[in-house]
């Protein structure tokens, strides 16, 4: 099931043109490092064993988060049919350094990642409800159709990449090698 | 000079005018709104395509719907106490005075220099903008096509896409003209990119933010803005200070009741599956606030309580709306923009015609009666033809036609002016309609009359129709336009031909099933071959056909707003059929619009029990075929391609209104069968619309809405089918050629 969620998930980013890298989180590090752009600002993944690399500033000034090329922040949940990630507001700035830059790097687990819209909003009720939270359902970068054309990147980020953590070598068997039926 | 002339000639000035605005429409705007709404539209059938659950996921929406207006007093006591625990505060406006008088009030006291927008009907509605900036406030609109239309000056087009009536080439002029940057900006790219530019600075120091809701969940206070550029999430996180106007029509119970919104609004206006962003908000966010105005200070801030929220909720006219038992559907709109991108008159004119004060496209005419009243609906209500196309495509499934049927109706009966009635037109409209109804729209909502009338007479009438002095008085009188042809009556009707040739030809007992083919105005007196064509088809099947003479359907009158005339129609018309369906014969019915009448707004005017027994026995002539064919009828007994017809191939356009009861499909199934290879229309609706494109006012636009059809008929070589009436004149005039029911290609001769 997870692995069908995945693929799916994996297929509307693609056709969303958002970058993913996969792996484990001990290859986190590498994987944000090799996604962001200089100069990367980001706030706290709260994923564990994921870490950040050292180039990325995680306590930003209002200066620095104008000048960053890239935003580094957690994905709080996914939707496969639609390649949405959640990202979710809080008090380090993650609103504000996942959309006041070029490309948004987003980091999320495998598991987090569930099938349709409707399970979204599932998690979310009770969190809004109880938590007073505040999300949002990102699909691909800002657009716009007004200046006669569509165009990727309007006030928001130009480039999303997804940085997608699983507990297993990713490679487990969600793609099929080739088609030797 | 009488007083009846006077009126007739300020009638036909009135007349001039709008037909001159709409024609500068279509030469300015007309091809960036046709290229966009089409689009959209284009996009919409293949976003909605792609789901497996759409017409679960519209019922679900609609169910919402009713059941949060139902309950709308106690949402609204609801999402008080959720978004006051939350720590913002709520405030419901009886009008738009009292909503920017409050919103004025909280930049007051904030001290706001700068507020930033992004797009919201709702404050266009209220016309904030201009309430803030009388207080000195600079109000910025940041959605990059609003900020287009502030710089220019312009009113919005269209309720999702608002600067759809301008080009790129428009826009750079215009930026090159305000901003005269170093190089002239040119590609939609930087455009949008030089826009990001200005726009990103002016938000830096920006006091309040503003946004509207798209729906607003009463249980935690928790909004759904549905956006795509960002601006909105900036706007939002840029201020300290958040107002959100909203309609209080915008709440829904619960956070969960977002989700089938969330599928349906972005594939049902733009045919997007989603738009960028759906920022789930219950402010005041927990996001610190960025001093911009400080580089050095850190962005990190743990002090929760720098931000304040207001939620106005707006009433004008709502709660009146919502105890209206004809315009509270109106109240389930999710403004997606579905019924302006699916209709030809507005993909042809775009919403600075087809629009109100605010709203535009087929619903605006439920909210800008309800919000403004009813002579501003008035004013643009014309132009829904009544095709009905927008009714499948609306996600919570209004029936917007009929919201425009009801406010015409209102508008007749409240505009009545005795004088402009003239004694001789009595004798031809003899209607249950106020008198001071609009001459044009008696005449037309009587064809019945007149078309027996004409077929008695039929060589006279003919003449008279082609005789030019004589069509330049009827344009004057009643706004018929003399361009267009006038229907031709058969001095023989269709029933009068059928008792002629000795009745049925298959006896009952010979039969498979028995048939009353409805004799319907246009087939009875004008266009008597698909008459003759259906019986010859229906008897090749071993079909027991009788077609005695029936009431005339009510389709005219209700077009023109004449409820109670179509609504004794329906009463007459069941009363004549309900024996024969009794009996368990089928009723056939060759007008598509009259078999739509039968499915879908006799469920207004009968009983139920009635409505259902009336609209199950009926079917459509092709549809009934499909299903002779399916249970075994003998495909070799109907005529398939020959001659020209094998050679070049069928061009056919379904009628709107048999589409939307989903009978349009039936005629290319059988044509198929019979081994016709079928070109099929992609266009929403011909243009003529029943009566419509009859009209002085309207015979340009008719024609520019056929357009598409020519463009893909047009030059094919293939004889060109469509089973309206109204259809075939629309396509004779556009194409040159004849047209034909497709049952008249399919019957024996």
């Amino acid at each position: 099931m997870q692995a069908s969620t995945t693929a799916t998930f994996l297929d509307r980013l693609d056709s969303l043109d958002v970058a993913v890298s996969e792996g484990t989180p001990d290859a986190c590090a590498s994987l944000i490092d090799a996604a962001a752009g200089d100069p990367a600002v980001g706030t706290p993944l709260d994923i564990p064993g994921a870490t950040m690399p050292d180039r990325v500033e995680m306590n930003p000034t209002v200066e620095e988060l104008r000048a960053a090329h890239t935003g580094v922040t957690a994905g709080a949940l996914g939707i496969a049919s639609y390649g949405s990630v959640a990202i979710e507001s809080d008090r380090a700035g993650t609103e504000p350094v996942s959309l006041f830059v070029d490309r948004n790097v987003v980091v999320m687990r495998e598991a987090d990642i569930v099938p349709g819209m409707a399970d979204a909003f599932a998690w979310l009720g009770p969190r809004a409800r109880e938590e007073d939270i505040d999300v949002i359902l990102a699909t691909g970068p800002s657009a716009t159709a007004d200046m006669g054309g569509l165009v990727r990147g309007a006030h928001g980020p130009k480039e999303v990449h997804v940085v997608l953590l699983s507990e297993e070598d990713s490679n487990a068997g969600d793609v099929p090698e080739a088609d030797d039926e | 000079m009488s007083s009846e002339t006077a009126d007739s000639a300020g009638t036909t000035e009135k007349r001039g005018a709008k037909a001159a605005r709409i024609r500068e429409l279509m030469a300015t705007e007309g091809d960036a709104v046709a290229e966009n709404t089409r689009g959209f539209n284009a996009g919409r059938y293949e976003s909605t395509g792609r789901l497996d659950d759409y017409e679960e996921l519209k019922a679900e929406a609609r169910e919402i719907k009713e059941d949060a207006i139902a309950r709308l007093p106690e949402l609204i006591e609801e999402v008080k106490t959720s978004v006051e625990a939350n720590g913002g505060t709520v405030y419901v406006a009886d009008d738009a005075d009292d909503a920017n008088r409050y919103i004025r009030e909280v930049a007051a006291e904030c001290e706001v220099e700068r507020a930033i927008k992004s797009k919201s009907m709702t404050s266009e509605e209220i016309e904030v903008n201009e309430a803030l900036a009388a207080d000195g406030v600079d109000v910025v609109e940041t959605d990059l096509g609003e900020w287009v239309l502030q710089i220019a000056d312009e009113a919005p087009s269209h309720i999702v896409a608002p600067a759809i009536h301008k080009s790129r080439e428009g826009i750079a002029e215009l930026f090159n003209e305000r901003f005269e940057p170093d190089e002239p900006l040119e590609t939609a790219e930087e455009l949008t990119h030089f826009a990001r530019e200005e726009l990103g600075k002016l938000v830096e120091d920006a006091e309040l933010g503003m946004t509207g809701a798209n729906f607003i969940a009463a249980d935690s206070g928790t909004m759904l803005l549905v956006t795509s550029e960002g601006n909105a999430r900036k706007t939002v996180a840029a201020t300290d200070t958040h107002v959100a106007v909203a309609g209080v029509e915008k709440l829904v119970p619960s956070v969960e009741d977002f989700a089938p919104f969330a599928e349906l609004i972005g594939r049902s206006g733009t045919g997007q599956d989603v738009t960028s962003y759906l920022s789930v908000l219950t402010p005041p966010v927990n996001s610190p606030v960025p001093d911009f105005g400080d580089g050095d200070a850190p962005l990190r801030d743990t002090d929760s309580d720098d931000r304040a929220f207001h939620l106005v909720l707006i009433d004008n006219g709502r709660l009146a709306m919502r105890e209206d038992a004809e315009l509270t559907e109106t109240l389930y709109c999710i403004r997606c923009s579905a019924c302006a991108n699916s209709c030809g008159n507005f993909q042809s004119v775009g919403g600075h015609a087809f629009g109100g004060e605010t709203y535009s496209g087929g619903i605006a005419t439920g909210w800008e009666a309800g919000v403004e009243g009813l002579d501003v609906a008035a004013e643009f209500n014309d132009l829904c033809t009544g095709c009905s196309r927008c009714v499948p495509a609306c996600p919570v499934g209004i029936d917007i036609p009929w919201i425009n049927t009801v406010v015409r109706d209102r508008v007749n009966r409240g505009e009545a002016d005795r004088s402009q009635l003239d004694w001789v037109f009595e004798e031809l409209v003899p209607d249950e309609e106020p008198a001071g109804l609009d001459v044009g729209a008696r005449l037309v909502g009587n064809f019945a009359t007149l078309a027996k009338w004409g077929s008695r007479t039929a060589p006279v009438a003919n003449r008279v129709a082609s005789f030019g002095p004589a069509r330049a008085a009827l344009e004057r009188v009643t706004g018929i336009d003399r361009r267009r042809e006038l229907p031709s009556f058969s001095r023989e009707s269709f029933v009068d031909w059928f008792e002629r040739r000795g009745g049925a030809r298959v006896p009952p007992e010979r039969a498979t099933r028995e048939a009353i083919v409805y004799p319907d105005t246009a087939t009875n007196y004008a266009n008597v071959g698909r008459g003759k064509a259906t019986v010859r088809a229906l008897e090749a099947l071993d079909v027991h056909v009788r077609v005695p003479a029936l009431p005339d359907a009510g389709r005219a009158p209700l077009s023109q707003g004449m409820i109670t005339t179509a609504e004794e129609a329906a009463h007459d018309v069941y009363a004549a059929l309900a024996e024969e369906i009794d009996a368990g014969r089928d009723v056939v019915v060759i007008e598509p619009s009259d078999l739509a009448l039968f499915r879908r707004e006799y469920e207004r005017f009968l009983a139920d029990a009635a409505h259902e027994r009336l609209s199950g026995a009926s079917y459509d002539v092709m549809e009934y075929v499909y299903g002779l064919l399916e249970n075994g009828g003998e495909p070799e007994a109907l005529r398939g391609p020959s001659g020209f017809d094998a050679e070049r191939g069928v061009a056919y356009h379904p009628h709107c209104q048999g589409r939307t009861i989903g009978v349009g499909e039936y005629s290319t199934a059988v044509l198929e069968r019979l081994d016709y290879d079928v070109l099929v229309s992609e266009t929403e609706c011909c243009g003529m619309a029943g009566s419509f494109g009859y009209k002085a006012d309207y015979y340009e636009l008719s024609m520019d809405v056929g357009e598409p059809l020519v463009e893909q008929f047009g030059g094919t070589g293939r004889t060109v089918v469509a089973a309206g009436t109204s259809c075939g004149e629309q396509l004779d005039a556009l194409l040159g050629s004849s047209v034909r029911h497709p049952v008249e290609l399919i019957a024996p001769r």
